[in-house]
């Protein structure tokens, strides 16, 4: 264990955790969209972004260490996480109203507990193509937030190969699915892709709207209830 | 707006029987709210009526002017709030909003067609051309053989390129998420405005569908 | 599969972190890459297609379709733009029929731009297959596209003469050195590598050799500034099965090409530093990342390393010692993001140019998971230096501070734009009256990434890590460049550039580059400005890697310099309509599609 300092007040953390599991121990909620707990860290989306000593860092991407002074609720860093969630949905496509992925979405759920009302930046509606070539996926790029947790962390279980992968670079990447390995994905397989997949992008095709409003995930439990209590996932 | 010269009256602008004028003072005392819908489905003025009984208590304190509910359809004066719904979707939308912005102290944008589009901009990845076709060309319900007629004329409104959010056309003041916002949620935020108290929409009530 | 491919799978023992080569391997050989090759690539590399495309698309260079015989790519840079690009641009479009980002009818050319190529101090410049073609009028245009059709090969029309590809002369005659000052510690003539390799690994001890590079005080030339001495340090100290020595040769940096120099003058040098690097750190790898803009220096330094080979300076034992230590060359292919040391990394490995979550830092866990010391070329040339003449030569030049040379590539409104060796704690005002600068009003620093200087305010400030911490990029502008214009070209520069894996930079980019437009067309307030100033500090602050950071910088900084150029095209709200909202934009596709749709036989 050591002791650091989150928000002024100094708490106990375990060594080898990074400062977002370390401050959801102590009842501190980050929010975060790309970050699996016991998966590589990704450090795609920065909403979790907090002051380390003074300095603005990922807080998924640093492992705690003796005396660390953590900011979290500080007023600047707090709305640049509010503003990175903001940033996301002007530049997506995210009909909420629409979604199947509403009231399970991580991206709507943080956009709550930030109290994101409307966005700050111009809403962009950038033509994106669906892709629903393959037999049990639909790849909404609508929605698509970029974490790249698909492209990580879904792979063909025979071969290890990746499934999703990046095309092109910049404002331009988006995300291709391989129709032939997806096509191979058994049923588990897809329900957890769209599962792990933080907003509506990844659909099973099975699965639409198959839960009542007001008794959908984070209906239930937000995200900042289970992600105090260690874990976002059912 | 009367490009044709006929003989016309605006409803305005006809006789009507003059309020007493003790009822006159009272309502002119109260907050003067106007209402309108753009491009919206006018699910969020349903969703303000939701507030079933309440309502009555509400007019103790409030006017509503210009609305849907009302029937009124102008704006009389200097109005303390303008709740809107729905986005910009043609260029009476953009004068009407105009309107509201010079005429209203607070303009609030309630749901989503208003806050980023909504529903109605879906049309916004789609060129307008491309819109027009499947709307008026080859739509399913088309009359067949029929000579197909593209909607233009100096006497209708001019359809915007792209459905438009109406903070990106005015300056807005609040924003009330929600396809529509529940009852409770826009009544919580004007009960706050109306009392004089700030804005506040805690994340529980906040619903982007 | 053919036998061609399997020799090119061969060649790089199917090994799939060597997918920029075989990517490259095919791409030579069939001028693209086609998609029965790609499915081949995936066979035997045991990838998934997609993923080879991954690597595939991420590069400018590499191209997936048919795209003319001869490939074409024109340097845009803000320095072109200057001096005949527009013209130049033209006159390529008429002489090969053919318009930008395409191709022509005969499938002869295809023609693209270009993010800068490391030529500004000779533009307009292009690229055309493996060589360069500089200093570019619509006439040399001509001249070159006409040769081209009657059969010639872009090489034969720059090196008239023949020279080998493997030579100097092949280098200068394709492209001009410029170098402007006379030698301080940089471009010495030919010394005695052996003797001074042999005194080192024979001599002194890699503990030793830290600690003169330590003492010496030499820091990063790339830009970054760390102490070579401590990151080679750290490098000995960490653990590692295997440890490598990287020399970062993509000087991608609008407006560098020092390193394009260094190479082409003294290669010997920089291996020289590699050489030591690895004695130092216990490394027996190292690769040359050269920037695929500079693919007609690959046969020449391909050739300095097989000359230290053949004299017993690199390979296994090197003078009969137990260390040995070998040099590749591994080339990019188009990102200015591979100049970041993880995007590099991740590069060398056959992905796209991803920059990496920090910590780790690749001193500790880089190149495929082991130690890495990434140094820049003119780094590793000092520190040759160094070597051979110890480190209190080495501090005369200077400041304490900042010790020893640096190298300045400059180019724009000067009589002489080329490379000037400078002493750290040297004036910017002293550089400007070298260059022949004249009337200058706006001086760029360390490309759109650095810092942008007010020369009627700033001129007596002094390079040196403390105050002017250049990477050698220096752009001069007189008082008839339009800043804005610059600016908002600088903008656009990191939006196409940028990797797009994290939030801020990837969108964020994108609208700092639209309220630079906003500005310029006229429609932008005070509330413009704000807004600027407040993103900005959201890219500087959440941003993955140093190119999110960079983004904003030219912006905010001629904002503080240049305050007026802003102001006056500031304007404010009249009436109820925000003053950004376009009401032409949002009225006018109406009438249009009516139009065209009754044209088509509506009514």
């Amino acid at each position: 264990m050591v002791k650091i300092i989150i928000d002024g007040k100094e708490v106990n953390a375990e060594v080898g955790d990074n400062i977002l599991d370390a401050a959801a121990k102590n009842n501190v909620y980050i929010p975060s969209l790309c970050y699996v707990k016991g998966e590589k860290c990704l450090g795609t989306c920065r909403t979790c972004s907090v002051k380390v000593n003074g300095n603005i860092m990922a807080a998924c991407t640093i492992p705690v260490s003796e005396g660390m002074n953590i900011e979290v609720n500080e007023p600047d860093v707090t709305d640049m996480r509010k503003a990175l969630v903001e940033l996301l949905f002007s530049e997506g496509n995210h009909n909420c109203p629409s979604c199947e992925k509403s009231g399970r979405c991580e991206l709507q759920a943080t956009g709550y507990e930030v109290d994101m009302m409307v966005s700050r930046f111009p809403y962009r509606f950038t033509p994106r193509q669906v892709d629903h070539s393959s037999k049990y996926v639909w790849l909404e790029r609508d929605r698509c937030i970029f974490c790249q947790r698909c492209v990580d962390l879904v792979r063909d279980k025979e071969t290890d190969q990746k499934i999703f992968s990046i095309k092109g670079r910049g404002t331009n990447a988006r995300i291709e699915i391989d129709k032939t390995l997806a096509d191979k994905m058994p049923a588990e397989q897809v329900r957890a892709a769209s599962d792990l997949c933080p907003v509506g992008c990844i659909i099973d095709k099975s699965q639409g709207f198959d839960v009542p409003i007001g008794q959908r995930k984070f209906e239930i439990e937000t995200i900042k209830e289970r992600a105090l209590k260690g874990s976002i996932d059912e | 707006m009367n490009k044709c010269n006929k003989n016309e009256i605006f409803s305005h602008e006809l006789p009507t029987t003059p309020l007493d004028p003790e009822t006159q003072a009272k309502r002119d005392a109260k907050i003067q709210v106007a209402m309108i819908g753009f491009c919206g489905c006018w699910g969020c003025t349903l969703s303000f009526l939701d507030m079933d009984e309440v309502l009555i208590s509400l007019l103790d304190k409030v006017n509503i002017t210009r609305s849907s509910i009302t029937d009124t359809k102008r704006i009389p004066g200097r109005m303390a709030l303008g709740f809107i719904e729905g986005g910009i979707a043609n260029s009476e939308n953009i004068e009407v909003l105009e309107e509201y912005r010079e005429n209203c102290d607070i303009l609030i944008s309630v749901g989503a067609c208003a806050i980023w589009g909504g529903v109605p901009s879906m049309r916004n990845v789609i060129p307008l051309e491309e819109c027009f076709r499947e709307a008026y060309i080859d739509s399913e319900t088309a009359v067949p053989n029929a000579k197909k007629t593209i909607p233009f004329h100096e006497d209708i409104p001019t359809i915007t390129t792209k459905v438009i959010p109406l903070h990106e056309v005015v300056k807005i003041d609040y924003f009330i998420p929600g396809c529509p916002p529940d009852g409770a949620t826009i009544l919580k935020v004007l009960d706050d405005l109306i009392n004089g108290r700030e804005f506040d929409l805690p994340s529980a009530m906040n619903r982007y569908d | 599969m053919s036998d061609s491919n399997q020799n090119i799978f061969e060649r790089y023992s199917f090994d799939r972190t060597r997918l920029m080569d075989v990517l490259w391997d095919f791409q030579r050989r069939d001028n693209y890459i086609s998609s029965n090759n790609i499915e081949d690539i995936a066979l035997c590399l045991k990838l998934s297609i997609d993923d080879v495309k991954e690597t595939l698309s991420f590069y400018h260079f590499f191209l997936d379709k048919p795209s003319g015989k001869h490939h074409i790519y024109l340097s845009n840079t803000v320095i072109a733009k200057m001096n005949g690009y527009h013209e130049v641009k033209q006159a390529l479009e008429n002489e090969t029929g053919c318009s930008f980002n395409g191709v022509d009818k005969t499938q002869t050319f295809g023609l693209a731009d270009a993010n800068c190529i490391g030529l500004s101090d000779q533009e307009p410049a292009m690229m055309v297959d493996e060589v360069v073609f500089t200093q570019l009028t619509p006439n040399k245009v001509k001249n070159i596209i006409e040769k081209l059709k009657q059969g010639k090969t872009a090489e034969e029309i720059a090196n008239p003469k023949r020279y080998a590809s493997n030579t100097l002369d092949y280098v200068h005659a394709i492209v001009d050195s410029n170098i402007r000052t006379a030698s301080r510690v940089l471009f010495k003539p030919e010394r005695d590598y052996k003797k001074i390799l042999n005194t080192l690994i024979t001599t002194t001890k890699p503990e030793d050799v830290i600690e003169t590079l330590t003492e010496s005080n030499l820091k990063g030339r790339g830009g970054a500034g760390f102490s070579t001495g401590l990151k080679w340090k750290l490098g000995r100290e960490a653990q590692g099965k295997d440890k490598y020595i990287i020399c970062n040769a993509d000087e991608g940096e609008p407006g560098t090409f020092k390193d394009r120099v260094l190479l082409t003058e003294s290669p010997k040098d920089v291996l020289l530093g590699m050489i030591a690097a690895a004695y130092a750190i216990g490394s027996k790898d190292g690769i040359i990342y050269l920037r695929a803009e500079y693919w007609y220096l690959k046969a020449f330094l391909q050739q300095q390393i097989q000359d230290f080979r053949d004299n017993g300076l690199l390979g296994e034992q090197i003078l009969a010692t137990t260390f040995s230590f070998d040099i590749r060359i591994q080339m990019g292919a188009g990102s200015y993001v591979c100049g970041d040391e993880t995007a590099l990394i991740e590069s060398c490995e056959g992905k796209r140019g991803t920059p990496r979550v920090k910590p780790p830092y690749p001193i500790q866990q880089g190149y495929l998971g082991m130690p890495t010391s990434v140094n820049n070329v003119e780094t590793l040339a000092c520190a040759g230096r160094i070597i051979e003449k110890g480190s209190a030569w080495y501090k005369q030049l200077g400041t304490p501070e900042s010790t020893g040379t640096r190298l300045l590539s400059v180019s724009g409104d000067c009589t002489q734009a080329g490379i000037y060796e400078i002493e750290w704690g040297t004036s910017l005002n002293s550089v400007l009256n070298m260059v022949g600068a004249v009337n200058t009003n706006y001086v760029q620093i360390s490309g759109p990434a650095g810092d942008s200087l007010s020369v009627e305010k700033e001129s007596e400030r002094v390079f040196c890590y403390s105050d002017l911490s250049c990477n050698g990029s220096l752009m001069i502008f007189d008082h008839t460049r339009d800043i804005l214009n610059i600016v908002s070209d600088y903008a656009a520069f990191f939006v196409e550039e940028s990797c797009g894996i994290c939030v801020p930079c990837r969108a964020g980019g994108v609208e700092l580059k639209n309220k630079m437009h906003r500005i310029i067309d006229g429609k932008a307030t005070q509330l413009d400005i704000d807004e600027i100033k407040q993103w900005s500090k959201l890219l500087k602050g959440t941003s993955r890697c140093g190119l999110g950071t960079a983004m904003p910088n030219p912006i905010l900084a001629t904002l503080k310099k240049f305050p007026d150029i802003y102001h006056e095209k500031i304007i404010v709200q009249k009436g109820p309509l925000l003053a950004s909202f376009n009401m032409e934009e949002a009225t006018s596709a109406h009438e249009l599609a009516y139009k065209n749709l009754v044209q088509k036989g509506a009514e």
